[in-house]
């Protein structure tokens, strides 16, 4: 069975540099509309258990903590 | 059911949150929105979580936009002067070796200001791990060019472009170490792709994983955005840097001895403790001393000494002062060692001004009223002599001049010190001649009460032995000669 993913964007600890959503092969991410609290424009996602858990866009965000991704595991 | 687990996400390495930074923001750290900086500080935590050394890491962090390193790096960190990061690290490292050294460096930082603590460092072999940060300028000041610049690229220090007839080509390093025999592990890797940044994240792996295993020296220069200063797109820098900066800077591996190097021998356990590092250096320490209001009772030192010694470089005149204000040093005296020679080691005038004092000395220079004189050569007697005061002692080496002038008070010895050091076995000991003969001198003329002209002798061995304790047989040799030129001097008087 293939595995299932999720992103998910801390929304206040992106930058809205838009090099996770260059990377991302699916391409689910987007830049929003909102302004965090840092001040930036922050990346949103529609569908983030379209998720396939490549990792392309935790590697491209400079942000420790912006990005994770999450492994579903059923039993 | 369903359960999630972290497949992807914050390493443990980086501080949660990150307290140390200053401000509101705990989360993020400082870096300008796609800094090619956070994107390697990730890849180093991961590495360093995956290989099990964050207790032991000491990171050291340079100056430049990454000088904050230690805000978000959990692992022992430390700030250091512009470029001087790999000479910190040799330090650390030589002083803990079951410590393991990062070095984070940018090309400012790395490639102009400390590229000497950085080179000699690669030459010697450091066991560390450097990370080199090239993105073309100084981020931190705000763009200007760094040794990396490339030609024609707009910097605010080069606004019509780098002139490579004016300002050079960009320093390639990862070549110029490359041909140093040292370095373990040369790779160069850039900040864009995907496929890039999996290659970077093999790299950093195996950086770090060379560190863990003390294999030596390891290099990664890191082809890195600095979308602020560049003023460019994710896109734009993606395309600057694989398609201009790969011409001088090629990305790939440089050169990878990590397999056929074995891993690091941690040497034998470092001492901190002071006691024990002075009985390991000095074995045979004696044990003397006073306490710390002991004050010599003679008339003599209720006032200031000014002493001139003066010989030709090699007669150990230096040294010979230095002994004596060590051996008033031990006495609590206030002293001061002021030396002045050529730059020849061995040949040419060589003196040195002594000052001895219970109050504080201002001036450390003797150029007149001289007590105490000691000339083992024509030309320092030339020289020195006229800065003796009516009242001062000479003391001058008979082989080499005939006896001077005599005036006011002062008193005049004629000594053999060299030929009596010789007879001792030790051309070098002529120092502990001259002091075995002033202790007879000064007991007689200062004068000496018998209390400090016994603790002469005393504090003249606890000085030399603080000197030679790790070499017995040129102690031995010493005393031989102090007691020789004692005698000498006795049978003068
Ligand atoms: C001794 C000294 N000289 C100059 C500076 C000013 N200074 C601060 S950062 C910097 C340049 C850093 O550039 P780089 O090493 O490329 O790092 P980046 O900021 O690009 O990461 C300079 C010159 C300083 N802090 N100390
Ligand atoms: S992990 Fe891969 S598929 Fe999932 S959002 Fe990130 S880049 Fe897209
Ligand atoms: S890479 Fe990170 S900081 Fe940049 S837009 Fe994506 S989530 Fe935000
Ligand atoms: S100036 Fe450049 S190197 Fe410095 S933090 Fe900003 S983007 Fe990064």
């Amino acid at each position: 069975m293939a595995k299932k993913h999720r992103i998910e964007i801390s929304f206040d600890e992106c930058k809205g540099c838009g090099r996770c959503l260059l990377a991302c092969p699916k391409k689910l991410l987007a830049m929003g509309k909102e302004i965090n609290k840092q001040g930036y424009t922050a990346v949103e996602v529609a569908e983030p258990t379209n998720c396939i858990g490549c990792g392309a866009c935790f590697y491209q965000c400079p942000e420790p903590g912006a990005i994770t991704i999450y492994e579903i595991v059923e039993d | 059911m369903s359960m999630e687990k972290v497949k992807f996400g914050r390493s443990k390495v980086f501080f949660d949150p990150f307290n140390r930074r200053p401000g509101p923001i705990k989360k993020n750290m400082h870096y300008c929105p796609g800094c090619g900086h956070g994107i390697l500080h990730k890849l180093i935590a991961e590495a360093i979580e995956h290989y099990g050394i964050q207790q032991d890491v000491a990171f050291i962090a340079p100056v430049g936009c990454a000088v904050f390193a230690y805000y978000y790096f959990n692992t022992g960190a430390i700030s250091v002067p512009h470029g001087r990061a790999p000479a910190v690290g040799t330090g650390v490292g030589r002083a803990n070796p079951e410590k393991f050294v990062i070095s984070y460096q940018g090309d400012g930082d790395l490639a102009a200001i400390g590229f000497n603590e950085f080179i000699q460092a690669a030459n010697r072999g450091e066991k560390m791990t450097i990370f080199f940060v090239n993105n073309t300028n100084y981020g931190m000041t705000g763009g200007q060019m760094a040794p990396t610049t490339l030609p024609g690229q707009k910097t605010t220090t080069t606004p019509f472009g780098r002139n490579p007839l004016t300002e050079g080509y960009p320093i390639n390093v990862s070549s110029l170490i490359n041909t140093l025999t040292s370095p373990v592990y040369i790779e160069r890797v850039a900040l864009t792709s995907t496929a890039r940044i999996a290659a970077a994240k093999k790299a950093v792996y195996k950086g770090i994983e060379n560190l863990r295993d003390r294999k030596g020296f390891s290099f990664i220069e890191v082809l890195a955005p600095c979308p602020i200063n560049l003023r460019m797109t994710t896109e734009q820098l993606n395309d600057f840097i694989e398609n201009k900066m790969t011409e001088f800077f090629p990305i790939g591996c440089v050169r990878d001895r990590s397999a056929e190097t074995a891993v690091g021998e941690l040497p034998p356990a470092t001492i901190h403790e002071p006691a024990e590092v002075m009985a390991k250096l000095f074995p045979l320490r004696q044990e003397g001393g006073v306490a710390d209001d002991f004050r010599n009772d003679s008339e003599i030192f209720n006032r200031e000494l000014r002493i001139r010694m003066s010989g030709f470089g090699g007669q150990g005149i230096l040294s010979l002062g230095h002994n004596f204000a060590n051996m008033a040093r031990l006495r609590n005296f206030n002293v001061s060692w002021m030396p002045s020679y050529g730059p020849e080691q061995r040949g040419g005038a060589a003196s040195c001004a002594v000052i001895l004092s219970r109050g504080v000395i201002s001036n450390p220079m003797v150029d007149n009223n001289c007590d105490l004189l000691i000339a083992l050569t024509q030309m320092a007697l030339d020289k020195f002599g006229h800065q003796l005061s009516d009242n001062g002692i000479l003391i001058y080496d008979r082989s080499a001049m005939s006896k001077p002038e005599v005036k006011g008070n002062q008193k005049v010895f004629g000594l053999d010190a060299l030929a009596i050091a010789n007879s001792v076995g030790n051309p070098k000991c002529a120092n502990s001649v001259i002091l075995g003969a002033l202790a007879v001198i000064l007991k007689k003329y200062a004068p000496l009460t018998e209390g400090d002209a016994a603790d002469y002798d005393k504090v003249y061995r606890e000085a030399l032995t603080e000197s030679f304790g790790s070499k017995p047989k040129v102690l031995e040799q010493n005393f031989a000669a102090f007691e020789a030129g004692k005698a000498a001097m006795a049978a003068e008087l």
